[in-house]
């Protein structure tokens, strides 16, 4: 089954657990400053947005790379920086609409969410279950289920 | 080794800014934070300074855990001579801003004398710089920390700030980071303002690597997690009610210290507690509490996230208070609320939106305002001077004096003394209710006696922070006592107080100790940091804390005597509830107390102690 990360932010606290379980996994630290899922607090709203890239079937960094160092990862549909093949020209970054692809100054190098190669670390450590890694084509299968049980409630009250 | 060994040492007087390698030595003593910071601060500052003179120093210190995975681990502590007290002064935050200092590679920042002109600290990993504030000086803490990330085009800087409170020498300013998270008590941040600092803005990226063991810190931190989320308190009742879920609990037990502690039980206590805050408004079909949220690294989530009513008479056409912020945790709601007899959970949302926006702490000042309360209906105080009429209930009276005392004007200084002062100051300091000058947080000894003895003898002043026995005498954790015997008190207040001292000093938070004991802390400490962390070497470790900053005091000129309650708890009855006709008995428990601590009858430690712990 191909999954993929599913955010939920009414869940969310705004811990950074993700964050930091995020650059322990790709950097060995803990440092949100290098992480690739950043959490945004709207605090007027008191909202609390977990955000990373979510792996367009499309993807304008890879088709924009011009050394093609963005590659497809055909076991989670990851798209993945090669470290080793990337100059850092950046332009990944300027095509991505969302954002989440970024450079790294420390390395040189532009970085995206790989998903851990199918086990990904923000969804491991989110406390609330505000990220989930879930099955690609039912992402939505919680929703329907509660508008679901709640039309049938609702039925079943003019039954009555 | 989790500590990054390097502190910040920041003189104000000459505007310089060096770097220094952390005592290892001392570090291996006194854990970090509150233990480490405070061996700093005895060391180097004479223990009989005036708190606002420049040879006052003020630290901001961060443990081995903040900035790691280990739930809470985000804390850091403002250590100094407190403004209020004269006391060792020790306020412990969370938010992000404890983090920030960490990833950018410091363990603390010393901050020494006094700028000629209102600066603020500016720091990027290594590099630190003052930089003039003369356009965030006046200003209110909200609006500082947006101009500073405004200007330095950083909307991920972390800044720590006083407000106008803090400038104008409100004697119980606080220290606010990240808009509404507080290191809040003693005046830390009248000290700070005393210096001309206004902020200390952070950007870390460097983060925190140097873990002893990898392997085993994510095992420890992960098997400390599941007994947070697994416990009743820090799984459930913490998220969804905050610390408010204590309201109706100890308005129940008649320890809920109402009216500046002439009642033990308030009438309206339901209208601002935790279930309130859930309910729907009448005017406008929303609950004042919005969501909970979560400090750095913090997998409990207590903090309270709320929006105040638009049509409520604090806000009418103030809409930059219409947006969520920082509601009310179970403290503020009993000292804006009960200490005063409030019951209108808007005004107290709005007073504590202001002691935020502005830095001063809502406990001393809403019990301050208990006084003045007190003080009017006496006849003592008269609307004239006060600006408006003050008895006991009035919502419009609490929001006056917030904003007053916010800025500084009016009656708005005198209540900016505290309550030990103002109350000297009108001929009745019977009616001050503090200890070692500061004032009472929200539980009445005289219906939880350990509580007494533990307000007598914290290091820094009236404060449930410092051994909090209301988790034995009321919650039954770890194990159920009798709130109103005092046998075992001493022992137990001893216990508490210890063992806090090694959560404030390891950069995580008290709360998680609903669940963890220091059997849970010391796995953590121990993967993360070389030397002994064993559970035996860290009660050692917070029994030596504690017995350091009593020294403090003890030098500064705090004498038995001071390990003392008002007259009014211990010679006025409950009036009420279960504990009604109960007075504090804490001459029971003192002696015992200096002898469980190896002090003298007149409390101070014996040689023998002061070996044992190697001060």
């Amino acid at each position: 089954m191909m999954k993929s990360l599913h955010i939920d932010p009414v869940k969310c606290t705004g811990c950074l657990q993700c964050e930091m379980a995020c650059s322990y996994e790709n950097y060995g630290v803990f440092n949100p400053a290098k992480s690739r899922i950043k959490v945004f607090d709207f605090h007027e709203t008191g909202r609390k947005v977990p955000y990373t890239c979510t792996q367009c079937d499309e993807a304008w960094c890879l088709h924009a790379c011009p050394v093609e160092a963005i590659k497809l990862d055909a076991a989670t549909g990851a798209k993945i920086v090669d470290e080793a093949t990337c100059v850092g020209c950046k332009v990944c970054t300027i095509a991505c609409p969302f954002g989440t692809i970024n450079y790294v100054q420390d390395t040189g190098k532009v970085q995206k969410c790989d998903l851990c190669g199918g086990n990904p670390a923000c969804a491991e450590a989110c406390p609330t279950q505000a990220i989930t890694y879930i099955d690609a084509d039912w992402t939505g299968l919680d929703r329907m289920r509660q508008w679901a049980a709640k039309l049938d409630r609702q039925s079943a009250g003019h039954a009555d | 080794m989790s500590w990054q060994r390097q502190v910040l040492r920041v003189n104000l007087s000459k505007g310089t800014c060096a770097s220094e390698p952390l005592n290892m030595e001392w570090a291996k003593a006194f854990l970090g934070q509150r233990g480490l910071a405070t061996k700093y601060f005895v060391e180097e500052v004479d223990a009989k300074v005036d708190p606002l003179s420049p040879d006052n120093k003020l630290i901001f210190a961060t443990g081995p855990l903040t900035g790691t995975m280990a739930s809470t681990g985000g804390r850091y502590s403002v250590i100094t001579k407190g403004a209020l007290t004269g006391a060792i002064a020790c306020s412990n935050s969370g938010g992000y801003w404890g983090a920030e200092l960490k990833m950018a590679g410091w363990d603390m920042v010393i901050l020494e004398g006094r700028s000629q002109r209102p600066v603020y600290l500016k720091i990027e990993n290594d590099k630190a710089e003052l930089v003039d504030a003369g356009e965030i000086w006046g200003k209110t803490i909200w609006f500082t920390e947006e101009h500073l990330k405004r200007k330095h085009q950083d909307p991920l800087m972390r800044v720590s700030s006083i407000g106008r409170a803090g400038e104008t020498g409100c004697m119980y300013a606080a220290v606010i980071n990240d808009l509404h998270r507080a290191a809040g008590r003693s005046g830390v941040g009248t000290v700070m303002g005393s210096k001309n600092l206004k902020a200390i803005a952070v950007r870390g990226t460097k983060g925190v690597g140097n873990i002893r063991d990898l392997k085993e810190f994510m095992r420890a931190t992960a098997a400390g997690k599941k007994v947070l989320a697994d416990n009743a308190v820090t799984g459930q009742g913490l998220p969804k009610f905050g610390t408010q879920v204590l309201m109706n609990v100890i308005n129940e037990i008649g320890a809920l210290p109402t009216r500046n502690h002439r009642d033990v039980q308030f009438e309206g206590a339901k209208d601002i507690s935790a279930e309130a805050m859930h309910e729907p408004r009448k005017t406008d079909g929303k609950p004042n509490l919005v969501t909970n949220q979560a400090c750095f690294g913090c997998t409990i989530a207590c903090g309270r996230i709320s929006k105040i009513d638009e049509t409520h008479y604090t806000v009418v056409n103030k809409p930059e208070y219409w947006g969520a912020s920082g509601g009310l945790e179970y403290e503020a709601a009993w000292a804006l609320g009960a200490a005063n007899g409030v019951n209108d959970l808007e005004a107290l949302t709005y007073a504590n939106f202001i002691c935020n926006e502005d830095g001063f702490d809502p406990i001393s000042f809403g019990a301050t305002v208990g006084a003045v309360m007190e003080l009017y209906q006496m006849g003592v105080l008269t609307e004239e001077q006060l600006g408006i009429e003050a008895p006991f209930g009035s919502a419009k009276a609490l929001t006056y004096f917030a904003e007053m005392t916010a800025k500084g004007e009016g009656f708005g200084k005198e209540i900016g003394l505290g309550s030990k002062r103002l109350c000297e100051k009108y001929g009745h300091p019977e009616l001050s209710m503090t200890v070692k000058g500061q004032e009472f947080p929200a539980y009445d000894s005289r219906g939880i006696q350990g509580m007494g003895l533990a307000y007598a003898t914290a290091n820094r002043g009236a404060c449930h922070l410092r051994g909090y026995t209301v988790a034995s005498e009321v919650l039954g954790v770890p194990v159920k006592t009798d709130p109103h015997t005092t046998d075992g008190k001493a022992g137990l207040v001893k216990a508490f107080q210890d063992a806090t001292a090694v959560f404030d000093s390891a950069g995580i938070c008290l709360f998680t100790s609903f669940a963890w004991t220091l059997q849970d802390v010391a796995p953590q400490l121990a993967a993360a940091c070389e030397g002994d962390w064993s559970m035996e070497n860290l009660s050692r470790v917070g029994e030596r804390i504690w017995n350091l900053e009593r020294q403090f005091n003890l030098r500064a000129g705090f004498t038995a005597a001071d390990d003392n309650l008002p007259h009014r708890l211990l010679a006025e009855p409950a009036n009420s509830g279960p504990a009604k006709g109960k007075v504090n008995e804490l001459g029971k428990m003192l002696p015992e107390y200096y002898e469980v601590r190896g002090w003298t009858k007149d409390g101070r430690l014996k040689p023998e102690t002061v070996k044992r712990l190697g001060l």
